[in-house]
């Protein structure tokens, strides 16, 4: 707070103190908020927990924030789509696959959504999924060790922005291209957009029992932008929608030319009937190459699986599989409210808001209310599908969330506020301004059959001066709202890292009881496990030396190695022999390359050193364990190429000064 | 700062009976400033409304702009391109016009005066194209006619154009008036 905050604040109160010495100690009107009231909403004493996650897409960082709400306190940062030194997600031995793509390894992507498993509609707490926007690809990470277990990449996706949204019984989740792309990898020129360029959705299944991914089918679409999607649920489970823009077919300059329409589409597709056409063989096989990355919690390590095939259906061959509904301009969001019959399409440049009907859409459908086609595809009569607009709600919506009460919370970037609305009347209820320019917001299972509401938290996209300058460089601004009342009203800043996209809430209940604590040693099946000191050992396989290493309270077995030569490839596979809660290991070497590991208790990693030059190089555990941490390190000695300086390893081991001495 | 929390809360202990103090305003002006219009920041390139405050023949347009309540609006990220009448625009309006709509019962026929002066995106002038049309904020369109390198919205002369840092904003001679709503 600076100095001007500081002096309002103050005035602010004396006005509130001379009031009530004013009032003498007559009884005040309604219960209303006072300044002290924000901060104890927010205030989550030490030692106790906050009532909700939040998990929190990070944007370019491409990993996962999870935070605390209503505290904003942040937790833990997830790898997920890009590298994390830190940990060593990437760089071991181990995680190194998750990264693999039909590109190679891509240590970095753009995470932009979350979608949170759901079991009739509600929040189940089983996993977390996100998607990679740049090089297209969906992960999915567990609730019980809030690691990424799974990353599959999409083929024929120019840029996987319409993902990786759910199905009510996570049946589902979708992956739209953002960018159309010829498909096949055609070498046709840009002007050809119209005739060669094709939109992609998948449905990628989900396994009930462990949640691997794989994708069921592709829908082949008209070429233009597919945006945001969400599916149907209650009566519209069966269906899903996504918001397209650039129905212009522009190839250039999108900023001017992908607005020239009054309307755009909401794209409705009928899901069960697509997976009729699969089951009756109607898909064609198409030759594809696309990453499935697996990683496994008893091995500790992942493994890439390249796929070549992928079942394709086109919709213009299946015209009652897709359906546009019309919709101004350039939209963006597209919300299902929990009942599952209203369709929020937000219009990023309207400064209206239409709302369509799921039983109207279906009469529409039934009674061929089409204005036309495009590319075959029939074009619902926009008035036919309209439950009603939403009048003059704001500047530039993007968003929709929803509460338990029936009201909508929608965001609007240009005028840089929520506004709460009633999703039947369509009545504007209440308007709060963001700080500044928000983008996504979240309640606490608002895209769910069943909210937890409470709050509303926006995630802006501009931060100027929220918070103490950092220079060029800002972290982003979350701020959250109270919407238990009537008026929403502002609780809490708080910064958000890497540039959050879409968030969701969850209630912690659902997720501290499973949380895992320790991997069980007995159950670790790494190839290179040492499951005591007396299995630690040195392996030497022509140029390739295996150190197979245990870590435990204060010390690392071996912790002399020698006999290790310039030009070696040293592995060094790390255990973590505590079998206690939140004690991890960490390992790292003088001059890697790379990064260092954090080991789990239980748990197995692998690091890979190259020695460049001779000499005596210590390792020592990064992550303090223990009152003798600091102790905790070895030396690894490198001999010249060639040398015969045997090979040997010991912990605890003393020699004379001399034996040893190498050549 | 923190001690300071303490003094309403002590005066309502005195009063010996429970009971809520303050008003309903006070978290939120304790917590926040303006909008993006207030950032203090002299250092970045002027954003639309900047350019606008800072001439002195747009006078009337920021009182406009004032009175709808968009300046933080078109402070924002954007991109804008702004068509910004002259107050000498301004006055060719009949005598009264620019009066009633400042009234705050006008705000909603203010506003889409001046949503139909800003489109989302950034025309330059080397975009520009003759009958070129563009759909304003307010979803009604405006057309462009660019004839020997001079260029004119729904007729209006544009007398110059100012880069700005969320925009452009193009100076015009006339007001832009909105189709009748059907």
């Amino acid at each position: 707070m600076n100095i001007s905050h500081v002096k309002k604040f103050v005035m602010a109160l004396s006005v509130v103190a001379s009031l009530i010495v004013l009032n003498s100690c007559k009884p005040q009107g309604p219960a209303e908020v006072s300044t002290g009231d924000a901060a104890s909403k927010v205030y989550v004493a030490p030692g106790q927990y906050d009532e909700f996650y939040n998990i929190v897409s990070g944007g370019f960082n491409g990993q996962i924030g999870v935070y605390g709400i209503p505290s904003g306190r942040l937790f833990r940062i997830l790898p997920v789509f890009s590298v994390a030194p830190e940990s060593g997600y990437g760089y071991s031995e181990e995680t190194k696959p998750m990264l693999n793509t039909s590109f190679g390894f891509v240590p970095w992507d753009d995470l932009h959504h979350i979608a949170l498993s759901t079991t009739k509609g509600e929040h189940d707490g089983r996993w977390m999924f996100a998607n990679a926007n740049n090089t297209p690809r969906v992960a999915r990470v567990s609730f019980k060790s809030f690691r990424t277990e799974e990353i599959l990449e999409i083929p024929n996706s120019g840029g996987n922005h319409s993902s990786p949204f759910i199905t009510e019984n996570t049946e589902y989740l979708v992956a739209g291209t953002r960018f159309s792309i010829p498909m096949g990898g055609k070498d046709v020129p840009i002007s050809s957009y119209k005739e060669n360029f094709k939109g992609s959705i998948s449905f990628i299944k989900v396994d009930p029992q462990d949640g691997h991914m794989n994708i069921a089918f592709q829908l082949r679409t008209p070429g233009f932008n597919y945006d945001l999607s969400r599916a149907g649920k209650g009566p519209s489970h069966g269906w899903f929608f996504f918001s397209c823009y650039n129905t212009e077919q522009a190839y250039t300059l999108l900023e001017v030319n992908a607005s020239q329409k009054d309307k755009d589409f909401i794209m409705a597709v009928n899901w069960k009937k697509a997976e009729e056409y699969i089951a009756q063989g109607k898909g064609k096989v198409e030759k594809v190459k696309y990453a499935h990355n697996t990683y496994s919690e008893k091995t500790h390590s992942a493994t890439t699986k390249m796929e070549e095939e992928v079942l394709v259906l086109d919709v213009t061959e299946f015209p009652d599989i897709v359906y546009f509904i019309p919709c101004p301009k350039s939209p963006h969001g597209c919300d299902v409210d929990p009942t599952g019959e209203y369709i929020v399409g937000s219009g990023k440049l309207a400064a209206m808001m239409p709302v369509f009907s799921f039983t109207k859409l279906q009469n529409a459908i039934a009674q061929k209310e089409f204005e036309g086609d495009f590319d075959g595809i029939p074009v619902i009569k926009y008035e036919a599908a309209l439950h009603g607009e939403v009048k003059k709600p704001g500047l530039g919506p993007l968003h929709t969330e929803f509460d338990e009460k029936g009201n909508a919370y929608t965001s609007f970037f240009v005028s840089s506020e929520i506004v709460k609305w009633n999703v039947k009347t369509l009545e504007v209820l209440d308007r709060v301004p963001t700080y500044y320019s928000i983008g996504h917001l979240c309640v606490p299972g608002g895209p769910t059959a069943k909210p937890h509401g409470k709050y509303v938290i926006a995630y802006n996209k501009i931060t100027k001066d929220r918070y103490l300058p950092t220079g060029p460089e800002l972290t982003q601004s979350a701020q959250l709202y109270d919407i238990s009342g009537d008026k929403m009203r502002l609780l809490l800043d708080f910064p958000t890292t890497g540039e959050p996209h879409y968030a969701e809430a969850i209630p912690a209940s659902l997720i501290t009881p499973n949380s895992t604590k320790i991997y069980k040693i007995e159950e670790n099946e790494n190839p290179y496990v040492a499951k005591g000191e007396k299995e630690a050992k040195v392996e030497r396989k022509g140029n390739e030396v295996h150190v197979y290493m245990t870590a435990i309270r204060s010390h690392l077995t071996p912790d002399n190695i020698e006999g290790v030569r310039v030009g070696d490839e040293v592995y060094f596979h790390v255990t973590n022999l505590e079998q206690d809660w939140d004690v991890p290991h960490g390992f790292a070497i003088k001059g890697a390359i790379n990064s260092e590991i954090l080991i789990m208790p239980g748990e197995t990693q692998t690091l890979k050193w190259k020695p460049l030059s001779t000499g005596v190089v210590p390792f020592y555990c990064t992550d303090f364990c223990s009152a003798l941490h600091q102790e905790m390190q070895g030396y690894i000695r490198v001999s010249p190429a060639g040398s015969n300086t045997p090979l040997k390893f010991s912990t605890g081991k003393t020699e004379s000064q001399n034996s040893g001495a190498g050549q | 700062m923190k001690r300071l929390l303490y003094v309403p809360f002590v005066l309502l202990l005195a009063c010996g009976q429970q009971q809520s103090a303050g008003t309903e305003t006070s978290v939120a002006e304790a917590a926040t400033e303006g909008g993006q219009s207030t950032v203090q920041d002299e250092t970045s390139e002027p954003d639309v409304v900047r350019v606008a405050v800072n001439s002195p023949v747009h006078t009337t347009l920021v009182a406009a702009l004032k009175g709808a309540e968009y300046v933080d609006a078109l402070s924002n990220a954007g991109p804008f391109t702004v068509f910004a009448p002259t107050n000498e625009a301004f006055d060719k309006l009949p005598a009264g016009t620019v009066e009633n709509l400042l009234k705050p019962e006008s705000k909603d026929a203010l506003r889409n005066i001046l949503e139909y002066h800003v489109y989302v995106g950034v025309i330059k002038e080397e975009y520009v194209q003759d009958g070129m049309t563009l759909n304003q904020v307010n979803l009604d369109n405006v057309t462009l006619n660019k004839k020997d390198g001079k260029i004119t919205v729904n007729g209006a002369n544009v007398l110059g154009v100012v880069k700005a840092s969320n925009g452009v904003v193009y100076v015009i001679d006339a007001v832009l008036l909105p189709p009748e709503k059907k």
